[in-house]
């Protein structure tokens, strides 16, 4: 699936450019954040990487094939919570790969174990909490192993806390050698989570950088401001 | 002629009394609403969750026809039945007309489309909610229905109530591909029917208060399993 090679990336429903011509490339390792003010295209750019919005232009190269097959999967910021346990709802998705029920329990606990819910399995998925849920969600989307995790704020709305707990989750799954690709709005967070940073504004990637020089020295005006606009101390690296 | 308030006491008489002929009337009812039910919810939700998820010509077309057919006059069906069953008709050889089978099969085309119009609203509402996830976790479009169904399967025990509503108090149907045989095929309403105009009123009021009643447990059954399933679910 790696190196993917992004070429001009479009999307632009009704003429107007929300992905404006992205240029990209992901390597094989790591956390990368996609980080950008409020409207600047990151949720569309991963539901484009994941095949739910269909680019109206430009090339997708996922190691050889112009579109992923398996092993991409999305989370995002609101889960969907089916009216089922908690154990159910992690199982779920080892459905479509056809794996027995009584399988997809065994190993959904598994995976609840290391996120912290194994205790929570037989109650209501919807009775969790905002935090719980969004572990929940990493556990359904970890259960599959995928090559390519794709996180759209996943800790938007949680405390300290429970954003550390989703945080080591997120390591974990790296260390699993899971590529994950995160948006958020917490630059505290992607100063710990973060191997390289995509900046993005208007639709476009305005610097693709390791995450020290990003914040050390970003190459453009628009990032140097966004950074001291959101992180109002200094950084020391 | 004898006063209202007589009639309801001879009704009240025959109920306490649990008169066979009632209780024969009554249990053939809930077998041929019941049977209609249970093949209505085995074909009409899953029909009813494909036009909400499924994409595919013609199925804004469908679903406008599966809304129209909901109030389809229930002596339309009566007649398109009986013309199959009937001996010269393509299933005639099954020799199907004047049975309970024939009532069933008519009462489960009656409700196909309530059940599914029902289910398809109900369905489309998660599936805006999940579709994305779904996609992503690569589900197939059967395993989307399926996975819907169930996670509706509370919310669904409204289009079932609806359908065994109206499987069970629709009189043209049964009484064209049944005929009201006396201890055959006669249920609540054909048999209101007949006792009124024979002017055997007590007997009439009696089917119709059990009608009313078989309805109403019905009904707070479901309310009260939809309440426990919230509160467990939410
Ligand atoms: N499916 C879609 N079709 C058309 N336009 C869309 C679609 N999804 C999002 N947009 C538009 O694209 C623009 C970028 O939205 P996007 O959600 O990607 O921003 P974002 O960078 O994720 O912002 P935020 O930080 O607020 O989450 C918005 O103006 C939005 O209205
Ligand atoms: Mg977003």
């Amino acid at each position: 699936m790696f190196p993917i090679r992004v070429r001009d990336l479009r999307f632009q429903p009704n003429g107007r450019p929300v992905l404006d011509g992205i240029d990209l490339d992901i390597a094989d390792e790591g956390i990368t954040l996609v980080l950008g003010p409020n409207g600047a295209g990151k949720s569309v750019l991963l539901r484009t990487l994941c095949g739910l919005i269909a680019p109206t232009g430009g090339t997708m190269d996922w190691g050889g094939g112009a579109r992923p097959e398996r092993g991409v999967m999305m989370v995002f910021q609101h889960p969907m919570m089916l009216r089922s346990s908690v154990l159910d709802n992690v199982a779920l998705a080892l459905k479509p790969q056809g794996v027995a029920r009584q399988q997809r329990h065994l190993r959904a606990m598994t995976i609840l174990e290391r996120v912290g819910l194994a205790h929570r399995s037989t109650d209501s998925a919807r009775q969790l909490s905002g935090g719980e849920q969004q572990r929940l969600a990493l556990a359904r989307a970890w259960l599959t192993r995928p090559k390519l995790l794709l996180l759209d704020e996943p800790t938007a709305s949680l405390d300290p806390s429970a954003t550390a707990e989703v945080e080591r989750i997120v390591r974990e799954i790296r260390t699993d050698g899971t590529r994950i690709l995160m948006t958020t709005h917490n630059l505290g967070q992607a100063t710990r989570l973060g191997d390289d940073v995509i900046f993005m504004s208007a639709g476009k990637v305005r610097e693709h950088s390791p995450l020290q020089r990003f914040f050390a020295r970003p190459s453009s005006e628009e990032a140097r401001l966004f950074i001291q606009g959101e992180l109002p101390w200094r950084l020391n690296f | 002629m004898p006063t209202l308030s007589s009639t309801f006491a001879e009704a009240f008489v025959l109920l306490l009394a649990f008169d066979e002929r009632v209780a024969e009337i009554v249990w053939l009812s809930l077998k041929v609403s019941g049977g209609a039910v249970v093949l209505g919810t085995l074909i009409g939700l899953p029909i009813g969750a494909c036009l909400a998820i499924g994409r595919f010509p013609g199925k804004t077309t469908l679903t406008v026809v599966m809304n129209g057919l909901m109030g389809l006059p229930s002596v339309v069906v009566g007649v398109v039945v009986y013309l199959m069953l009937s001996r010269s008709g393509p299933f005639g050889g099954f020799g199907l007309l004047y049975t309970p089978t024939a009532m069933i099969i008519a009462q489960t085309l009656l409700v196909i489309p309530l059940m599914a119009a029902i289910a398809r609203q109900v369905v489309d509402d998660a599936w805006q909610r999940y579709a994305e996830e779904l996609q992503v976790m690569r589900f197939s479009w059967w395993q989307s229905v399926t996975t819907l169904l169930h996670d509706c399967r509370h919310s669904l025990m409204v289009a079932v109530l609806a359908g065994l509503g109206r499987a069970m108090s629709e009189v043209g149907a049964v009484m064209i591909v049944g005929g009201n045989i006396d201890r055959a095929t006669r249920v609540m309403t054909t048999a209101i029917a007949l006792e009124t105009s024979k002017g055997d009123l007590p007997l009439a009021i009696a089917l119709g208060l059990v009608l009313i009643l078989v309805i109403l447990v019905l009904n707070a059954v479901a309310f009260a399993m939809r309440g426990w399933a919230m509160r467990r679910y939410g």
